[in-house]
């Protein structure tokens, strides 16, 4: 910001903004805090801020409950897997979008995402009975499979936003050169777009840990992932608030680093490429 | 230019993902219409056979079918309207010279990031609880009765907790446009003596109309399909007071197991979604290029 304006003006908008910042970060930060409170803490008539008696009893009994670290495992296989099934169908496919464009191109990109459109209810029913047929029902590669396909239009939007940045020139001088089309992908290509397949593996990633129609409609005990898992605290026996603070933080904290490191690639992923 | 070689390599590379698209996208859409004109429910097997128009009779003349269809409509429009605009005056905000604009930043895109079972639980209990909950005892303190959120306004506090996801990204949507913004346009502004409200409709607001229509469309895809936050807190009630369409075929098809009347609903959500995409999708097509 280049402008030049007072301490005094400067000093009020940063006390408003951070003042509105932090109330919408209370949730957030209260979630923090209660974690380490003892149970009659967190529901005491007078609440408290820090904690009195700070504990971590709450994290070891979020594992004794219901296998936290099962749940975590099922949702690091599932975003995972599915970013890289995804990746795997869409390089290609963007790839041959953004360097061998036809008139079509723009129509099947415009297709891909409607598909983004369909309501999961539309196709829950048919899928459940698919899935229960197969013997799909609670299986983890059950669940990569869906994600892969829910997340694939915006995978292949995302890369097909960051090819198009890189300029063909590049591609056919190595053409020139004689470069097979191999040599050309893992020599000049692939490189170039390292950042860009990163920010969507990311993206994706993010997406598919955070998903929880599937996940719930989907799963129970065997393949649920950690959005299943903290479903599960919302029919308590009693208000546990201590410890589905802590549940909940161990849910969210990876997905909240990963995105706070991403913030930039964020908004070029989601809007793909459109809002600069 | 592309040769007709490579034009031929590149129809093979594509055909994986669109293959699996469209069957991702036709065999369960044709299947759903199928079951919605059968008679097909997993309790009673003795109940077969086609079905007419009788599902879709009985779940668009079954009265919580309206009232979800129209919950479904207000808790987009709300959250659109609480995201659009408080996202424009957040980023207005953010916007300014201010101290630790970086991690301030980091600080209000955080909720976008939080799942939605785990968001929709924090409200629940940690605010929105009679009892426990902050905003309860925050009512004490000024001596007046707290309140019990999801009773008493079920889908509004749904709405709540919906619009405080989506206001991160909004913001942070709309923040990346203002910093497009030229600095040079709008000291010109300036110098031409145009006030704040000016600047902003004249300059301001055109400049972030694609970022507007960009946020609208994504939020749009996802508030559609709200689910998790409904099944946590209010389980669609009191009533039906909290239901969407979303939820309403989740509960017709899958916990009442009425596989034929799910599938009406389901067919149902598809056409809504479709009218909306139709405005969407022509509107994004004149502001992107793709």
């Amino acid at each position: 910001m280049a402008r030049n304006v007072s301490t005094g003006t400067k000093l009020g908008f940063t006390i408003a903004a951070w003042l509105v910042a932090l109330i919408l970060f209370s949730p957030i930060l209260w979630v923090l805090l209660t974690a380490f409170k003892t149970e009659s803490e967190a529901i005491a008539n007078t609440p408290t801020f820090f904690p009195q008696n700070f504990t971590l009893e709450n994290f070891s009994a979020v594992q004794d409950r219901s296998d936290y670290f099962k749940h975590a495992i099922n949702s690091i296989i599932v975003s995972v897997g599915s970013t890289l099934l995804g990746l795997v169908i869409a390089i290609p496919a963007a790839w041959s979008m953004a360097f061998a464009p036809s008139k079509k191109t723009k129509d099947i990109l415009m297709w891909m995402l409607s598909t983004k459109m369909m309501p999961a209810v539309g196709v829950l029913i048919p899928i459940y009975l698919i899935f229960r047929d197969l013997r799909l029902l609670d299986t983890v590669h059950g669940l990569t499979l869906i994600m892969t396909l829910i997340n694939l239009p915006i995978i292949i939007w995302m890369l097909y936003t960051y090819f198009k940045e890189i300029p063909v020139d590049i591609l056919e001088a190595a053409r020139m050169d004689g470069a097979e089309l191999w040599n050309e992908i893992t020599h000049v290509l692939v490189p170039m777009a390292v950042p860009g397949i990163a920010s969507t593996l990311l993206l994706n990633v993010i997406l598919a840990w955070n998903e929880a129609f599937w996940t719930i409609t989907l799963t129970s005990g065997r393949a649920g992932t950690l959005t299943a898992f903290i479903s599960s605290f919302s029919s308590p026996q009693g208000l546990f608030l201590a410890k589905l603070s802590a549940a909940s933080l161990l849910a969210i904290a990876p997905i909240l680093l990963m995105g706070w490191f991403s913030q930039k690639q964020l908004v070029r992923g989601l809007t793909f490429g459109a809002v600069k | 230019m592309a040769t007709a070689q490579t034009r031929t390599l590149a129809r093979v590379m594509m055909a994986p993902a669109v293959i699996v698209l469209l069957v991702w996208m036709i065999v369960p859409l044709v299947m759903t219409l199928w079951f919605s004109f059968q008679n097909y429910s997993l309790i009673n097997p003795m109940m077969t056979g086609f079905a007419g128009w009788g599902n879709y009779l009985y779940v668009i003349g079954d009265p919580s079918f309206t009232q979800s269809l129209i919950n479904t409509l207000i808790l987009v429009g709300g959250v659109l309207l609480i995201t659009v605009v408080g996202g424009i005056f957040l980023a207005l905000l953010i916007d300014q010279p201010i101290w630790g604009q970086g991690i301030l930043r980091i600080i209000v895109i955080s909720p976008f990031f939080v799942m939605p079972p785990v968001a929709a639980l924090i409200w629940k209990n940690g605010f929105m609880h009679p009892g426990y909950g902050m905003l309860g005892h925050l009512w004490k303190a000024f001596g007046l009765q707290p309140v019990d959120w999801f009773n008493q306004y079920p889908l509004f506090s749904v709405i709540v907790i919906v619009a405080w996801q989506w206001l991160p990204f909004a913001t942070l949507i709309f923040l990346t446009a203002l910093q497009s913004l030229s600095e040079e346009q709008r000291e010109a502004a300036e110098m031409d003596g145009a006030n704040a409200v000016n600047r902003f409709y004249y300059i301001i607001l055109p400049h972030m109309a694609r970022s507007v229509t960009i946020v609208i469309l994504i939020q749009t895809i996802f508030l559609l399909g709200i689910f998790a936050e409904i099944r946590v807190t209010t389980g669609g009630g009191p009533g039906y007071a909290s239901t969407n369409i979303a939820f309403l075929v989740f509960r017709t098809g899958i916990l009442s197991n009425d596989i034929g009347a799910g599938s009406a609903g389901g067919v149902v959500a598809v056409i809504i979604a479709n009218i909306v995409a139709f405005f969407l999708m022509r509107a994004v097509g004149k502001n992107l290029d793709a």
